[in-house]
């Protein structure tokens, strides 16, 4: 087991490094640093001075892989790859474009994300499940037509209009909840409530199907029939029997996301003003602030490489039939 | 006589139509074979499927007379002097909606209004406080302005409206005939005979489905196409412009990006997918390692970071494009690109499953045994028997497409400000919220645009999953034989 983990840990490094090679190649060389520099200045009358000077405050005016003109290993150090690139694998982000440090700016921005997040996905979970359960239960009848009719009407809906229509009810009709903003503490939930409903509400449509395929699927297996043929009754075929083994797929599923839920909602968090990593990110890429958005890359696909490991791991869990080597 | 147009190509202009071509040889060809077209007919014998293509047709239709472009000529001082054209482009559904293109407000509007929906200054002509000027709601340039008195407003829009409806209604109704007299035809009955089998859906295909979301659509649009005339039948927006304008034009966007998706996501997602289950080895590993890195970047942010480049590259290359509705246009297509490369992966690991399964079977064997080479034996022997999945695929990802659109416009990086969509009218719509009272109608109308577009794509991908997938069909069949 402890084995497989390491092993696991040492294939996502090709993969980071994968990573990191797109966002260098994306970041660097399809633009250069002066390209950059002329957009952040603004495109008319830059003077090449102040080009150069913004690339020396942020450290852009050096080679991109390879400085002839330094000496020993500086040679590969010296460059924009090593410092831009290389060192985001130490959690090195550098600083924004307003100055701060980006790696302080994640570690306290993640919690808020973490708070709207949890709740929206475990919440979610337990509602998308258990309306699949239900229509399941009546499948073939009108009730599981309407129920798929429901789930397909829900999931055509954009996802900005369930906040936009969520925010016009609760916050200015009804006065219920403030419209936007965040405190710490328990004075969160006032704060937090809103766009919690208006996740789950939102992601319920594809989730709610999704589940109701997966235990409609399940039903039709042989040893539900054999169940059945036992003379058990429908309920207890339904929730002792096929709801276990329809929730293999559904909880390893679930635990691939866990570590996403800290990148937060890129839409709830800026509507709502939730200082999360959501908010940071649509606001760097609104500033156009490429060091964020690049450690942001980094991070996320850290956090997806993460909840792959987790999901392996939840198989051997749930699943004694599948063993780690 | 020299033309008194001039043609303007886009790039999007001619993949849509090239796809359009692609798609109708496609159809022509498995319309040839009956195990090809059997899947088809499965789809369409569904009355949901029957009807949501027609809704679809109609967008589609929509997009297309938006996609031929061209600059129309200005009149010239003299007529010898070479013909100059206008610097703006019109497409010919512009034409059609000369009306609602030209006729511009000063801001916003509330749909049939006769009046801005903000107070000005106007001097007024006539009565007690002549000469003097006043604070008041100044009335609309376009919309009632043939009205005398604004008291006849209701009357002239039930007239108006009326006007629309009755041909439609005359029109849907000669449609149903002919289908009707087509079915009797046919079967040899009377017409009467037709009729009934019609209305009653006992024809092989749901037609009654189709001609019933056609009347829908007709009854609808006709009243609104010719009450446009006179108003602005959903408002108008901020800069005056008239908002079924915008959601008309916003059809086409969304479906450039719902379907030139495909033309990265379907060469990339298959030619990988396949190749990496039939060999198997190190070239899947290789293939593996490209998607599970490309796929472990969150596609926002992915996106995001490519569309700033672009961006980025498009501002210090503007020499390259003549004009800003082709670097909009540029753009448009690039996001596409983007978007593609973003969502082919889930195709690719997709069908290296199904191709793993087939590569074991003893028909492949066999072409081995014979030293059939394997770029033939992917293209004859395994790509015909995973492009259901293909097609499944296709479908399914195309509403996917047209909503990440909005949400992209409204992160800021989605199609260019300039470009009509449904995310810029949204993102444009959503800063007034908290106006007092609330400007509604470009929100609703991009809902209620946006919604029967997903909505028909959503209910007919559903329908073709049914009709494609193997598996659902077989305990389809075991369920029939139960019963």
């Amino acid at each position: 087991m402890i084995g497989y983990l390491l092993r696991r840990l040492l294939y996502a490094i090709p993969i980071l490094i994968g990573v990191n090679l797109i966002t260098f190649t994306l970041f660097f060389v399809v633009n250069t640093p002066d390209d950059m520099a002329r957009m952040q200045l603004g495109t008319k009358r830059v003077t090449p001075e102040a080009i150069e000077k913004w690339k020396a405050e942020r450290g852009y005016d050096k080679p991109l892989l390879y400085d002839g003109r330094a000496a020993g290993l500086a040679k590969l150090s010296h460059t924009i790859f090593f410092e831009k690139s290389l060192r985001l694998f130490v959690f090195d982000f550098g600083t924004a474009e307003d100055g701060r440090d980006i790696a302080a700016e994640i570690r306290s921005r993640m919690w808020p994300s973490f708070a709207l997040a949890l709740p929206v996905f475990l919440v979610g979970l337990a509602v998308d499940i258990t309306f699949a359960m239900f229509v399941a239960f009546f499948r073939g009848t009108r009730l599981d037509v309407a129920g798929v009719v429901l789930c397909v009407a829900m999931m055509s809906i954009s996802m900005l209009y369930y906040i936009i229509g969520g925010q016009y009810l609760a916050s200015k009709l009804w006065h219920l909840v403030p419209i936007s903003g965040y405190a710490g503490g328990l004075d969160s939930i006032r704060f937090l409530i809103l766009p919690v409903i208006i996740g789950v509400v939102g992601g319920f449509g594809a989730g709610a199907r999704l589940y109701r395929t997966l235990f409609v699927e399940e039903m039709s297996k042989d040893y539900v029939r054999t169940a059945r043929a036992k003379g058990l009754a429908e309920t207890t075929v339904l929730f002792r029997h096929v709801l276990r083994n329809a929730l293999i797929p559904v909880l390893t599923g679930a635990v691939a996301v866990i570590p996403a839920l800290f990148l937060g909602s890129l839409l709830s968090e800026s509507f709502f003003g939730i200082p999360g990593l959501g908010s940071y990110t649509i606001d760097a890429i609104q500033a156009q602030d490429f060091a964020v958005v690049r450690s942001m890359v980094f991070i996320g696909s850290v956090l997806y490489i993460l909840g792959l490991l987790a999901t392996d791991v939840s198989y051997t869990l749930v699943d004694p039939r599948i063993r780690l080597q | 006589m020299t033309p008194s147009i001039e043609p303007v190509l886009l790039l999007t202009d001619l993949l849509l139509w090239a796809m359009l071509a692609a798609v109708g040889a496609y159809a022509w060809y498995c319309a040839r074979r009956p195990h090809l077209a059997l899947p088809w007919r499965r789809v369409f014998e569904s009355r949901s499927a029957m009807a949501s293509a027609v809704v679809l047709a109609a967008y589609l239709l929509i997009a297309l007379a938006d996609s031929v472009h061209f600059r129309p000529a200005l009149d010239a001082p003299s007529r010898a002097a070479r013909p100059v054209y206008s610097t703006e482009v019109w497409s010919l559904l512009d034409v059609g909606l000369r009306r609602l293109r030209l006729g511009t407000e000063k801001t916003y509007s509330e749909p049939f209004a006769t009046r801005l929906f903000a107070k000005e200054r106007i001097e007024v002509s006539e009565g007690p406080l002549a000469g003097k000027t006043v604070r008041d709601y100044p009335r609309l340039r376009y919309g009632g302005a043939q009205l005398r008195s604004e008291d006849e407003r209701a009357g002239d829009i039930a007239r108006r409206a009326l006007a629309g409806f009755a041909p439609a209604l005359g029109g849907w109704m000669v449609l149903c005939a002919l289908a009707a007299w087509r079915i009797a035809a046919r079967r040899k009955l009377r017409f009467a005979e037709g009729w009934r089998s019609l209305w009653r859906g006992e024809t092989g295909l749901p037609w009654n489905s189709a001609l019933a979301a056609l009347g829908l659509l007709m009854l609808l649009a006709a009243p609104l196409y010719s009450l446009s005339f006179a108003y602005h039948v959903f408002g108008t927006d901020k800069v005056g412009q008239d908002v079924l304008y915008q959601s008309l034009k916003s059809v086409r966007t969304s479906l450039v990006i719902g379907t030139l998706s495909a033309l990265v996501m379907l060469p990339l997602g298959t030619a990988l997918g396949v190749t990496a289950g039939y060999f198997k080895g190190w070239v899947d590993d290789v293939i593996q390692y490209v998607y599970t890195t490309i796929n472990s970047i969150p596609g926002v942010l992915l996106i995001a970071a490519a569309v700033l480049m672009l961006q980025v590259y498009i501002d210090s290359h503007a020499e390259l494009f003549p004009s800003a509705l082709q670097r909009a246009d540029l753009r448009l297509f690039a996001l596409c690109l983007i978007l593609g490369m973003t969502s082919w992966i889930g195709l690719a690991r997709l069908l290296r499953g199904e191709a793993l399964k087939l590569a074991e079977l003893e028909y492949i064997q066999a072409a081995h045994a014979f030293g059939v080479p394997d770029a033939r034996i992917m293209l004859r022997h395994i790509l015909p028997n995973v492009a259901h999945i293909v097609i499944i695929t296709l479908a399914m990802e195309f509403s996917g497409l047209v909503l990440a659109e909005a949400v992209l416009s409204y992160v800021g990086v989605g199609v260019d400000p300039s470009t009509i969509s449904f995310g810029t009218m949204i993102n444009a719509a959503r800063l007034e919220m908290a106006r007092e009272p609330m400007v509604w109608w470009s929100l609703a109308s991009a809902f209620v645009f946006m919604l029967t577009l997903v909505l028909a794509a959503n209910l007919f991908a559903d329908r073709v999953r049914d009709g494609f997938d193997p598996r659902l069909r077989r305990r389809a069949g075991a369920a029939a034989g139960a019963a």
